[in-house]
């Protein structure tokens, strides 16, 4: 296990807008201010940069622009544009490390920007047709998640109400969030009640639409402990992909977190047992339940249970999602990125009034596309190392 | 200029396309490993071949999953339907859309909107 990438890499900055309506603000801009805090964070600057990781849902070409704009152009050396959806970052994530540890590069920025709620609050329409499924008009993407949780539904006797108490766990802890952008009261009948879009799915069951930008700094673990941050070691990192359509998706109740998860934890060198927070990107409500159980928190089947029993909300068994979530704190089209920057909160001790006591270990895991592509990366403390 | 002749004739899509229009519903079975697949490709996902061949879908089908879609216009059913050959589409099943069920037994046809698309009829009603 020598050649293991366990903890060669850290998190040395982060940076997040938090500016989740602001009209006048491109996609592009909310990308460079995410960015340049990113770098503030750690005492780095746009000129220390030599590695650039970036996707866009309304950009065929990332890392042209953000390069660019940023002016990284000279020091460049290493960059990936993968778009997978929401899951890209986390992708690049696996990407940077390797070439931090090949000697590729040094210094490397993920970062992400959309104006997607000032924009017009539509998800912009991807240069993605889909010409055997598109005939039959499903609401993109929500038909598909939908499809999901009726099947979950069918196979396992989950009720419409454990998808409901997801969004209520997520919104008592938006509620000890200053950022986030709902939290206000929530309760079940306001969720069973709220207006059916696609059957399970209510509008209720469906994350925000904001704006947002965010970013991240990735240094080898050596040069991390000269930084100005206390640094988040990379423990393991895991990708899969298993489809781009909803209907050729294998088996409609299991995701692809079921080979991500795993591969991380295997790198890692840690069990399920071991993770103290846990961050799961929350799309829809099934999103969250499908994750706990592919990821191992509790077996298949039993999410609904898991959920109903308080343990995902704040004092319950298992802390996930305590920014609030994609559907109580932000959501700007592909909110992967998030999830890293508060698992890094936590592990980092600044997570305020929602800070999980002596968080070591934690568990980021990204969804893109249609629960299409999965990522999942294991953060921990120096006391990991 | 010299191409390789198993891949010679239209692609995968165009048969596909081209069947539709003349009211087939086709799908594809790979010569090699006997694999049925649907959308249509040009190597096999199955065994990763290149003898797929285009064939005449029976028709018959389950709903493996289904919702109902709520526009302010119009609610009307999105389902995915597993084919008696194996591949799985996704597709609408007529009738009232919230009577859907998954499990449920469904018979293609051909139905003419803008252009040719295969729906699913609840069986006993084809």
């Amino acid at each position: 296990m020598s050649d293991t990438l366990r903890g060669k890499a850290a998190i040395v900055g982060i940076g997040n807008t938090r500016r989740w309506h602001a009209p006048g603000r491109s996609a592009f801009d909310q990308l460079e201010e995410a960015a340049f805090l990113a770098l503030e964070d750690c005492g780095l600057t746009l000129g220390d940069v030599d590695a650039l990781y970036c996707a866009h849902s309304t950009s065929g070409l990332p890392v042209l622009n953000v390069a660019e704009r940023l002016g990284l152009g000279a020091n460049l050396r290493h960059a990936d544009g993968t778009m997978v959806g929401g899951a890209s970052f986390l992708f690049h994530m696996r990407s940077a490390i390797s070439a931090l540890n090949s000697g590729q590069c040094d210094v490397a920025l993920i970062c992400y920007g959309s104006n997607q709620a000032s924009a017009g609050g539509q998800l912009a329409p991807m240069p993605d047709p889909q010409p055997y499924e598109a005939p039959y008009s499903p609401r993109y993407p929500i038909s598909s998640y939908a499809l999901a949780a009726a099947r979950h539904m069918h196979e396992f006797g989950t009720t419409r109400e454990q998808l409901a108490e997801v969004a209520l766990a997520a919104r008592a802890w938006a509620q000890m969030n200053p950022d986030a952008l709902e939290r206000g009261p929530l309760t079940l009948d306001d969720v069973m009640g709220a207006r059916m879009i696609s059957d399970p799915l209510s509008k209720a069951d469906c994350c925000l639409v904001t704006d947002g930008g965010a970013a991240l700094v990735l240094t080898r673990a050596d040069r991390a402990r000269d930084l100005a941050s206390s640094p988040v070691y990379v423990l393991g990192t895991g990708v899969a992909v298993s489809h781009r359509q909803i209907s050729q998706m294998p088996d409609l109740t299991q995701s692809a977190a079921a080979i991500s998860g795993p591969a991380a934890l295997l790198e890692a060198g840690l069990g399920i047992k071991d993770i103290d927070h846990v961050m799961l990107y929350d799309a829809f409500t099934i999103c969250t339940l499908m994750f706990l159980e592919d990821l191992g928190f509790c077996a298949k089947g039993e999410g609904g249970d898991f959920v109903a029993s308080g343990a995902i909300s704040p004092g319950g068994t298992l802390p996930v999602n305590t920014n609030g979530g994609g559907l109580s704190c932000n959501h700007p089209g592909m909110y992967g990125l998030f999830t890293v920057l508060e698992a890094v909160q936590q592990l980092r001790g600044t997570a305020g009034k929602r800070q999980i006591k002596d968080a070591e270990v934690a568990l980021a895991h990204a969804n893109g596309g249609v629960l299409s592509s999965q990522a999942t990366v294991i953060l921990g403390t120096s006391a990991t190392i | 200029m010299p191409h390789d002749t198993r891949f010679n004739g239209p692609g995968p899509d165009a048969q596909w396309k081209a069947a539709l229009a003349e009211g087939r519903f086709a799908i594809q079975r790979c010569d090699d490993c006997n694999a049925a697949q649907f959308p249509p490709t040009v190597t096999c996902r199955s065994c990763h071949g290149a003898a797929l061949k285009m064939i005449p879908a029976s028709g018959k089908g389950t709903v493996y999953s289904t919702t109902t879609v709520r526009s302010r216009e119009r609610t009307y059913n999105v389902s995915i339907v597993a084919l008696a050959e194996g591949p799985r589409m996704m597709a609408r099943v007529e009738g009232d859309p919230e009577a859907v069920r998954i499990g449920q037994a469904v018979t293609a046809r051909m139905a003419q909107g803008e252009s040719t698309v295969v729906v699913f009829d609840p069986e006993g009603l084809a």
